[in-house]
Parts: structure tokens; sequence; C-alpha cells
């Protein structure tokens, strides 16, 4: 009973955590190319959460000085929300380089599917 | 002298500028660009290492002027220096010695377009030996992973992209897992800086139920990097991605990449997590055993290997395998040797993936072990690298692999533990034997009077020698002095390397321990 009621306070932190294991566990179980790429994206938005929830704080403004408030117990912490800017380039140029491999799979084997590429590749004479 | 306190910053910034301006190049000129650039960012970091060397303490350089624990951090000290000079210098050798194939895997057009990839990577690679911010870490660790993945699929056969799918599939889990592992640091301590980090984890390990949190983040943290590395059980995508990459990526990825990988682990357990504390978890152990796995593991799988390159790769996890029992074994020696073994690797295995491609092109461009009978013999040069880079992967005295096993050896003995000892002395017993077994076994094969297959005909590679659409009727024999001297002199220099690490590997201890000593 303790657990979930610590778990259910922390509700961000929890379902950021499931999201990350829900993505995870499609990357590396899903035969399908597009559907790991889907997971990997769902796994970087479970730590974005993660990062997201834990830079704000409830009651506080935006940290840009109003009225020569300088104390920082006002503001939330900026820091997380610029770390989750970066993740999210990292990750759009990751799953672009991705999906430009899948395309060139998908052109030469006509299949998308993990699996099948290895049983294709097996009969091309190039492949020593 | 205290302008040289800028250059670390510079071998990333020009790193960056010289991609982009490779683009603007053609494919020769972007190639003896990229050549010079790299000996001018083997000079700068020639500086570094002199400078930090002479005034005996690491400088950090503080980006945008906001001092600790805000802002961005460069660090530079013996051992960073050190690793990023050795890793320059491999670079520079992989890139004049595998030119050739490089004609021939990769469209002419595309050329430029690869040393662009080149230049990122130099960028990311620096990077990873440079900061001090583990947020930084995890961004040019995906650069380094992009920009790997390009120079693996720039050979476009199919399997090259196949590969290229599974190395980023893997990848992609390493840094998902890697930036989890930041993230839920972060949210203990509260800092991205690592001086910072580490005061505030020395607290949090402190008090109850601390050291709990702190293990399970470091864990996610080092399943990232393992996956990434080549860890064993995380090895078996390497055989695939080395064996189709076209030699210089393949020697890059092998002897380049994953290194940075292990560097970026090292920094964290010492400069994150502090070596008293990392000394006290249980990872260690467990780094230990897999380490011990790898290298018998990797080797058992070399040995039942059909083809050269298979054989290679997965000695290449062996080896890794030994770089993480170094970390796993820890005592002060257990540490320098590791990065020792960092170094005697990188030396030995970028030659080797130099090397084996030639091999081949003499047997019809095969890589299966019955058509290489006798290909040491009809490239003789080749044949000769490869039996000492197989000499050192064995352990061989004088050359670097041995001063590796003997420190490791030591090492063990010092930590004075009966269950880091025992382990340690059979699993090097064992992995040498092993190693001896399928190394040796393959010279004495490309020694072997026979054609092998040499008569196999292989027009990829002719009519990219010879530039003309005739088909030819037989392989060709000859080479130009232009292209025996693109692979001999990287080729000597790497060998000079190896035996300078065998022969006077007191030197780079000492550089290494000075380095450690500065480094936490």
């Amino acid at each position: 009973m303790k657990t979930v009621s610590a778990l259910l306070a922390n509700y961000e932190e929890t379902a950021a955590i499931i999201l990350f294991v829900i993505g995870l566990s499609m990357l590396l179980f899903h035969g399908n190319l597009i559907k790991k790429l889907i997971g990997m994206n769902i796994m970087d938005t479970g730590s974005f959460l993660f990062l997201a929830s834990m830079g704000y704080i409830e009651g506080r403004k935006a940290p840009i000085l109003v009225d020569g408030v300088q104390s920082a117990e006002a503001y939330i912490n900026p820091v997380p929300a610029g770390l989750v800017l970066t993740g999210i380039v990292v990750s759009v140029s990751v799953t672009a380089v991705m999906l430009s491999l899948s395309i060139r799979l998908y052109r030469r084997y006509h299949t998308l599917n993990v699996d099948e590429f290895y049983l294709l590749s097996r009969h091309q004479l190039e492949d020593r | 002298m205290g302008f040289i306190r800028n250059f670390p910053l510079f071998t990333i910034i020009f790193s960056l500028f010289s991609s982009v301006l490779c683009m603007m190049l053609t494919g020769r000129r972007a190639q003896r660009y990229t050549v010079c650039y790299e000996c001018f960012l083997i000079a700068l970091t020639g500086a570094v290492l002199w400078y930090v060397c002479k005034t005996g303490e690491a400088f950090t350089y503080v980006m945008g002027e906001f001092p600790a624990p805000w802002g961005n951090e460069i660090r530079a000290g013996v051992l960073e220096a050190m690793l990023a000079l050795v890793f320059l210098i491999i670079l520079l050798c992989s890139v004049l010695g595998g030119w050739r194939f490089l004609l021939i895997d990769v469209e002419h057009s595309k050329i430029n377009l690869y040393f662009t990839l080149i230049n990122l990577l130099t960028a990311a690679l620096m990077s990873l030996v440079w900061t001090n911010d583990i947020f930084t870490g995890y961004v040019f660790l995906e650069i380094l992973t992009l920009t790997s993945c390009g120079i693996l699929i720039v050979r476009e056969i199919g399997r090259t992209t196949l590969a290229a799918v599974r190395y980023m599939v893997l990848n992609l889990l390493g840094s998902g897992l890697f930036l989890l592992g930041v993230v839920l640091l972060y949210s203990l301590t509260g800092h991205l800086l690592m001086l910072p980090m580490r005061a505030a984890v020395s607290e949090i390990v402190a008090a109850p139920g601390g050291a709990v949190t702190v293990t399970f983040s470091l864990a996610i943290l080092t399943i990232g990097l393992g996956i990434k590395s080549g860890l064993f059980p995380f090895h078996f995508w390497m055989p695939d991605t080395y064996g189709t990459a076209t030699p210089t990526s393949a020697a890059i990825l092998s002897a380049l990449v994953s290194k940075a990988y292990i560097f970026l682990l090292f920094k964290i357990y010492w400069r994150v997590i502090g070596i008293e504390v990392f000394e006290t978890l249980p990872i260690r152990r467990i780094l230990f055993g897999l380490g011990i796995l790898g290298m018998v593991f990797g080797s058992v799988s070399a040995i039942r290997a059909d083809s050269i390159h298979k054989m290679v790769a997965f000695s290449s996890a062996a080896q890794i395998g030994y770089i993480y029992m170094g970390l796993g074994m820890g005592g002060p020696l257990g540490y320098v040797t590791a990065i020792f073994q960092i170094l005697a690797h990188a030396v030995t295995k970028s030659l080797l993936f130099l090397t084996t491609p030639r091999l081949a092109r003499v047997s019809g461009d095969s890589l299966l072990f019955q058509n290489l009978q006798g290909s040491g013999l009809r490239d003789k040069s080749a044949g000769i690298f490869f039996t000492l880079c197989a000499f050192s992967m064995v352990g061989i005295p004088v050359f670097a692999g041995f001063s590796a096993k003997l420190f490791f050896a030591v090492a063990a003995v010092e930590t004075g533990d009966l269950g880091i000892l025992f382990p340690t002395m059979l699993a090097l017993a064992v992995s040498s034997v092993l190693n001896a077994l399928y190394f040796i076994r393959t010279v004495i094969r490309i020694y072997t009077a026979g054609r092998g297959g040499a008569d196999i005909y292989a027009p990829r590679i002719y009519a990219a020698e010879h530039n003309d659409d005739d088909t030819p009727d037989s392989f060709p024999e000859t080479e130009t002095l232009s292209g025996r001297l693109s692979y001999w002199i990287p080729a000597l220099a790497l060998t000079g390397m190896n035996l300078f690490l065998g022969l006077f590997s007191w030197v780079a201890l000492d550089f290494i321990r000075r380095g450690l000593a500065m480094f936490a």
C-alpha cells in the first residue's frame, strides 16, 4: 500500500518510466522496423517527461525576473527544459537517419521485417 | 603559453568546421585536406599534452565564463591529452591506410561526404575525451553513433545496410538507457558537471538507502555504454558490423568508437561517482565477471568463425573483455592497465582491419579462410604486418599485447584478493591459449603455399583499379608505388606504436599513472 501511494504521489515519474519500458520493449522485440522506431521515440519521450516533470515546481513562475523578485524560491528550474530541447533535437535526427536507412532497406528487400531481411540477404550473391 | 588552454576546444570546433568544408571539396581534395587537418590536430593535442606535463596539473576550460556548478566545461589532463593524441594518430593512419579500398567501396561522387562524416566523428571523439559535462557527453555520444552508422553504410551492399540497422537499433537502445541513467543521476544530484555531481553522490551514498538509487542509475548507464562498446553478452553485433564495413570504417569503429564509449564510462566511474564509492558498489564485480566471460566466449566464437573478418571482430569482443576485467578488478594497477589495454588494442586492431582486406584482395576478394591460403606469400607486406599483429594479440613478448597481459596478471596479484587473482590468472591463461589457437592457425594458413582463392575472378576490384569497363582475364598481380606507400606508412607507424607500447611500456604506464593522479 505504501509503495502504491508513493507511486501515485510521483505519478509523472511513474508514467515516464512506464513509457520508457513500453518503448524499450517495442525497440527490442518488435520485428517491424518502423515500429521499432516508434518504440525508440516513445522511449525517449519517457526520458523527456521525466526531465520535464522534474523541472516544474507547482506554484512557481517561469524564471524571468518580474518586479525585481530575485529569490530562487519564486521560479522553476529552467535547466531540464533546456535538456529536453536538446534531447528532442537529438531524437529527431536519429529518427531521420533511421527512416532513411529503412527506405534503403525497403527498396532492396521489399519488406520492413527485420527477420525477413536476414533470410533474404542469405540468398544474395554479393554478400560474401 | 596560456593560449594552449584553448586547444582542446579548437580540436572540437575546427572539426565541426572541417566537416562543413569537406562537403564543398571534391573527393581527392577532401581526403588531402582531412589528412593535413588531422596532422594539425595531432600537433594541437601534442601541445596540450606537453603543456599539462610541464605544469603538472590538469586545467579546466570554462565555456562562456559561467563558473561551476553552472556552465559547461572542458577538462584536459595528461590522460585525456594522451588518449586524444593516440586516437588522432590512429584515425590518421586508418584514413591513409584504407584510402585505396575507399575508392572501390564508395561511389566517387560521395567520397567528400565520407570525409565530412570522418571530421564530424573526430569532433565527437574529441568531445567525449575532453568533456567535463555529462549531458554534453550524451549529445556527442549520439553524434558519434550517427557518424559511425554513416561511415558504415557508405559501402552500398545489402549486408552493410542490414548490419547498420542492427548496429543502430542496439546503439539506440544503449543511448536510450544512457539518457535515462543521466536523467536519473541529474534528478538525484541536481548537477550536470562532473565534480559537483561527485560531491552530491558521495553525500547521497552516505545517507541510508542512497547507495541503492545510485547503483540503479549507474547500472543503467553501464548497460547502455556496455551495449554500445560490445561488452559480453552484447557483442554479437560486432562481426556483421566490422566485417561488412570498408576497411577505414572498420578500423575506426573497432579501434576508436568503442574505446571512446569505454573511456566515457571510465570517466563517469572516476569523476561522477568517485572511485572510492565505485569500489564499494556490486557493479564492479559484475563487470569483472562479464569481462572474463567476454574474453573466453569472444575467443571461442573467433575459433568457430569461417572468415577472417569475423575472427578479427570476435577477437575485438575478447579484447574488450580484458578492458572491462581491468575496470572490475580495481586496485591502482587494474585501472592503469585497463587504459593501457585501450591503447594496445586500438593500435593493433586498427592495423589488423587495414591488413585483412589486402590479404583478401589477393585471394579473389574473399575473406573465407580456405580462399586465404597462401595470401601472405602473394602480398608479402600484408602478410608480415598481419603476423606482427597476430603476435601482439596472442601476447608474444616485445609486443603491446604481452605487456597488457603481464600487467593484468601483476594487477591481480596486487589486489591481494584470491577471488580476483584465480579467475584472472585462469582467464588470462585460457584466453592466451585460445588467441594463439586462432591467430597462429591463420598465420600458418596464409603462409601455406597454395592458390587459395587467388584464381577467383574479382571484377569489382579490377575495374576500380584500372578505371575501365573492359572485362579483364586475370587478377592484377602488381600494385603502384603510391598504393603501396599509402599502406606501408600507416602500417609502419602503427607497428612502431605497438612495439613502443611493448618495449617501453613503463613510459606509457608512467603517463597513465600521472594522468589518473590528476584525473580524480
